[in-house]
């Protein structure tokens, strides 16, 4: 190390000793030399990304069409597939409804942040499709669903308890990336996509692990990331039931026949109830606990995240840089930290840095607040969900859970040929 | 009756909440059309890096899309270039320009005499992996005219950049699409 340093001081003292214009640049050459330019290739086009957006546009609408008026299964498959070649293998995955969300929040949070207009269409036109069509962006759109889609060999039922469990996910998910993306901290959604690296050929270890063996549990159960852990399908699950034109297994009569059921690997379709309801005070009573319960929960929860706040802002940079050059000015750091180097090297002062890290700290403090209280909620609504009993008096669509991929329409043996039968206004027929 | 009271209830609450939706979509869609900013994409800011070499191994490309850039105004056309040569084993009468002298790891520099005592230094990017280097030695000892920057004929521009993600000096930053390069000018007169 010593013989090395004495080298290059002895070389830099021979360049300077060799004359000052070493160092400075030449200002002309005897030989009519002139000065390259520095070459500078422009960024893809704007208009392409307008494209990006058309073609999202576009395959909403025909996905619509397929599944909802065409009813076509092998239809609503081939323009998924499309889609992944096109967003996921062409476009690498970028940029999608799915991660557009954190756009969003950082684009609320921080007003040095302006959001690109294609961005914010990208975050819309799915959710607005969910308002009149479902969840067709589900179905044959959004890459990382088709991914999953295609490898589903042998579905099997997750159980009732465990879905219903593992449904609260993807809200905890959502908060979580509002909360990083937020802040400044992280895109959680991005770094931690189990797909993104089989779209580019390219990433880490351990994400290509945690892909492989979603796509491993994709093929028994149906769309493990879209049902348990997207925080966009969270959003599109809250307005799928308000839907306009919603799936139907049959435009005809249902014949309770049990096999749209079974064809349905997404647990989106709800048997018949049962003939004779429970007594009505008991449900009443566990139906006003658990709306004492709420408040409780969104206390507990908010309680419980804000002991995380300080190991939640350690993801921040500034935070980590803060804390590595406190260690390193107390000689507790062990090794070189690159931060530090950076920190060093940019002068920064250690009492600016330190208040930058303060107030970062106090963000994520107020912020882990209404993560934990979301997380509350979450679990308290889902628990009044259960506890609410709803008569069906045949197969049901859970409009917010169905993926809309076409798969009951072949199972159901009602010919769906010919004109749909008139309605008859409900309550009349009984 | 009362099941068809309950139906119209529901009926209605529906429809009043995707109205209440629709609404809610258009007004984003408002709000947007009028903050209506243009693209952006990722750039190194070459005063805040410190070439740490990650760009080399964490772009989500390979080799990444990060080169090393010459502004030749800035360059001092340095015989003796700390850029070029590792400082270690220059070879004493200064022809060599031999692998084993040079600092580049894939031989992407290319120096070429103009007239005594300057010589010319321009990479190839084909070559180049980013790995900042010849940066490090040209900021060093020289006049720093070599530095990174994504180069957007290559970046894929993802969401999260898994560079800037990485990089402890912060410098990869978005900036508007219109201006994607934050190259190193010609310093002022002093």
């Amino acid at each position: 190390m010593m013989r090395r340093r004495a080298a290059q001081f002895a070389l830099l003292f021979l360049a300077l000793a060799a004359g000052a214009q070493v160092f400075q640049p030449p200002t002309e050459f005897q030989s009519g030399y002139t000065l390259p330019a520095t070459p500078v290739p422009p960024p893809r086009a704007d208009w392409l990304g307008w494209l990006d957006v058309g073609l999202l546009a576009l395959a909403l609408i025909l996905a619509a069409w397929l599944a909802l008026r065409k009813r076509s299964r092998p239809g609503v498959l081939l323009l998924a597939v499309g889609s992944l070649l096109y967003f996921g293998f062409y476009r690498h995955g970028c940029i999608c409804p799915v991660g557009s969300v954190q756009n969003v929040a950082l684009a609320m949070a921080d007003p040095g942040y302006a959001l690109p207009v294609t961005v914010g269409l990208f975050f819309l036109l799915p959710l607005l499709c969910a308002l009149v069509v479902g969840r067709v962006f589900c179905a044959a759109v959004c890459p990382l669903g088709v991914a999953q889609e295609v490898v589903l060999l042998r579905p099997i039922t997750v159980p009732s308890w465990l879905a219903h469990a593992l449904g609260v996910l993807p809200f905890v998910y959502l908060g979580a990336a509002v909360l990083f993306a937020a802040t400044g901290s992280a895109f959680l959604i991005c770094q931690y996509d189990p797909f993104v690296l089989f779209f580019r050929f390219s990433g880490s270890a351990a994400m290509l692990v945690i892909g492989i063996g979603m796509l491993l549990v994709a093929t028994v159960i149906g769309r493990p990331y879209c049902r348990f852990l997207c925080p966009y399908g969270a959003l599109l699950r809250l307005l799928a039931p308000l839907t306009r034109w919603p799936v139907r297994i049959t435009p005809r009569t249902c014949v309770n026949c049990t096999l749209c059921h079974d064809a349905c690997p997404h647990g989106a379709i709800h048997p018949p109830t049962p003939e004779e309801p429970r007594p009505r005070g008991e449900g009443k009573a566990r139906l006003v606990g658990l709306l004492l319960l709420l408040p409780v929960l969104v206390a507990a929860g908010a309680f419980l995240a804000r002991q995380t706040s300080p190991a939640l802002a350690r993801l921040h940079p500034t935070v980590r840089t803060a804390e590595q050059v406190s260690l390193h000015g107390a000689g507790l750091l062990a090794g070189e930290s690159n931060a530090v180097i950076a920190f060093e090297h940019a002068a920064g002062e250690t009492g600016i840095l330190y208040a930058h890290a303060r107030a970062i700290q106090r963000r994520f403090d107020r912020a882990s607040w209404y993560w934990g209280g979301w997380i509350g909620l979450v679990i308290g609504i889902k628990l009044l969900t259960l506890a609410l009993r709803r008569r069906r008096t045949e197969y049901t669509i859970d409009q917010g859970a169905c993926l809309a991929c076409a798969r009951c329409y072949p199972s159901c043996p009602v010919p769906a040929d010919g004109p749909p039968e008139v309605a008859a206004p409900e309550g009349s027929a009984r | 009756m009362a099941d068809d009271n309950a139906t119209t209830r529901r009926a209605f609450l529906t429809h009043a909440l995707r109205g209440l939706g629709l609404l809610a979509v258009g007004g984003a869609a408002a709000a947007l059309a009028q903050a209506g900013a243009a693209g952006t994409v990722w750039q190194i800011d070459p005063d805040a890096c410190i070439q740490c070499g990650q760009c080399a191994t964490h772009c989500v490309l390979r080799p990444s899309a990060v080169k090393c850039v010459h502004t030749h105004a800035l360059c001092g056309y340095c015989k003796l270039c700390f850029g070029y040569f590792e400082s270690e084993s220059i070879p004493d009468e200064l022809t060599g320009t031999g692998a084993e002298f040079q600092r580049c790891p894939t031989d992407a520099i290319r120096r070429r005499f103009v007239e005594d005592p300057f010589y010319e230094y321009v990479i190839d990017e084909s070559r180049c992996i980013g790995c900042g280097t010849c940066v490090k030695g040209c900021a060093a000892y020289g006049n720093g005219s070599l530095f990174l920057q994504i180069r957007h004929d290559r970046c894929v521009h993802c969401n999260a950049c898994a560079i800037a993600a990485a990089c402890p000096a912060r410098a990869i930053r978005r900036v508007p699409a219109d201006r994607p390069y934050l190259l190193k000018q010609t310093r002022a007169p002093a």
